[in-house]
């Protein structure tokens, strides 16, 4: 099973290791410019922007949450 | 020099190279691509529907994939599965455990899950005849603090032990183990694509895991206290944590690095909880002082507040097709707002 350890019996020594080979691990990630994230990210959000309901609104006669006057209808 | 400390000064040589890899790419903000943007509108949702029927605090909420039907968990020691559109109970859970974290339902609505001081997560099949016990989860050393289904045979759970697990329903055994935070895990999520996950913990980190081979990514810094609460944005190239340090941060899981942060001089209570809009534009975040604050992601400036709530804001959530959002209180209600 990948990853068993009883953190229960690691010892410091254990835990120092642990965090050193997670950071060799890490360092080698290839990191993308901020602005081509930003931007991609901006647009991405923005897409998606004019059918977000709770950005836009919603008609009462589509809103399923609306509040159910009394009374029953009769089909 | 000692083993220990030649360890430790190599964790930080690579620590220091991390950083600098970060600022190489740290060419603008989102602040600056984002100027361009309208901002968005003054957001004023309405509370339409109160939904009652817990007896005590509220800790978790979770919305079916049919963005109709919920599961709410109380330290009255109940599941309460609710038709948001009529407000009606459909199913009432007793759990064995009332010292309930958290709940969640599987993407098929066959099945819920809950835990929390019991260090248990209990499974159960709420379409059987009545609500039958499926898998009593017995293996984290600490409380469950969240769960998420991948499907009828997976669950991810996060624990005070320091762990995440991802379980086979079908043995009840654990698949594979999520090592490396140094503090309690108090929430996860799961990537739009079920490739990976992201956990936030109490040691201020949150870090994304290969969900099969068990392997930890990368690690996100920057908070000064716990992450209590977590969410994917929908492109899954951004995450959004919430912590009791009083902020919320936007992490780039390809800048693998802040790129927004969103708090208030004025506001001094922690993010308990958080959810996202559908297109991702607003965040919803629950903090401790009673109210929902609403966040434009781009901009970082405060459009909205829910307030109605008579205690702390423990749980929110955003059904899959955005028309609502839900709120869970200590004070035993969980409102829908849109």
């Amino acid at each position: 099973m990948p990853g068993v350890i009883n953190m229960d019996e690691l010892t410091d020594l254990d835990k120092a290791k642990m965090e050193r080979d997670q950071k060799k691990i890490e360092v080698k990630l290839e990191r993308w410019m901020m602005s081509k994230c930003c931007t991609e990210f901006m647009e991405a959000v923005q897409a998606g922007v004019e059918e977000d309901t709770l950005v836009k609104g919603i008609a009462e006669d589509k809103n399923p949450f609306k509040e159910l006057k009394g009374g029953c209808v009769v089909c | 020099m000692g083993e220990m400390d030649t360890l430790k000064k190599e964790a930080d040589g690579l620590k220091a190279q991390i950083e600098a890899a970060r600022k190489a790419v740290n060419d603008t903000t989102m602040a600056a691509v984002a100027s361009g943007v309208a901002a968005a509108p003054r957001v004023q949702l309405k509370n339409r529907k109160t939904l009652k029927g817990h007896l005590a605090k509220i800790y978790g909420l979770h919305w079916s994939a049919d963005n109709r039907h919920m599961v709410s968990a109380s330290q009255d020691g109940k599941l309460l599965i609710w038709d948001t559109y009529t407000g009606n109970k459909v199913y009432a859970i007793p759990l064995k455990s009332s010292w309930v974290m958290s709940c969640s339902m599987a993407p098929s609505g066959n099945l819920v899950a809950s835990g929390g001081l019991d260090n248990m997560c209990t499974v159960v099949n709420i379409k059987a005849a009545s609500p039958k016990t499926l898998r009593e989860l017995d293996a984290h050393e600490g409380y469950l603090s969240h769960s998420r289904f991948l499907s009828d045979t997976e669950l991810l759970t996060a624990s005070g032990d320091t762990t995440c697990c991802l379980w086979d329903l079908e043995t009840g055994k654990q698949k594979v183990i999520y090592k490396s935070h140094v503090g309690d895990c108090m929430c996860l999520a799961v990537s739009p694509d079920q490739n990976t996950f992201i956990s936030g913990a109490c040691d201020s980190t949150a870090k994304l895991w290969d969900i099969r081979d068990g392997g930890c990514k990368q690690t996100f810094i920057g908070h000064t206290s716990d992450i209590n609460a977590i969410a994917f944005y929908p492109s899954g190239t951004a995450v959004i944590t919430g912590s009791d340090d009083c902020t919320l941060k936007m992490y780039d899981l390809r800048a693998d690095q802040e790129v927004n942060g969103y708090q208030d001089a004025a506001l001094n209570a922690g993010v308990t909880s958080v959810s996202l809009s559908s297109s991702g534009r607003l965040i919803f975040a629950g903090y401790d002082n009673f109210n929902c604050n609403i966040w434009d992601s781009l901009k970082a400036e405060k459009v909205g507040v829910l307030s109605g709530h008579d205690n702390r804001v423990s749980c929110i959530g955003v059904p899959d097709d955005g028309l609502g959002v839900c709120t869970g209180s200590w004070d035993s209600f969980l409102k829908i707002w849109n």
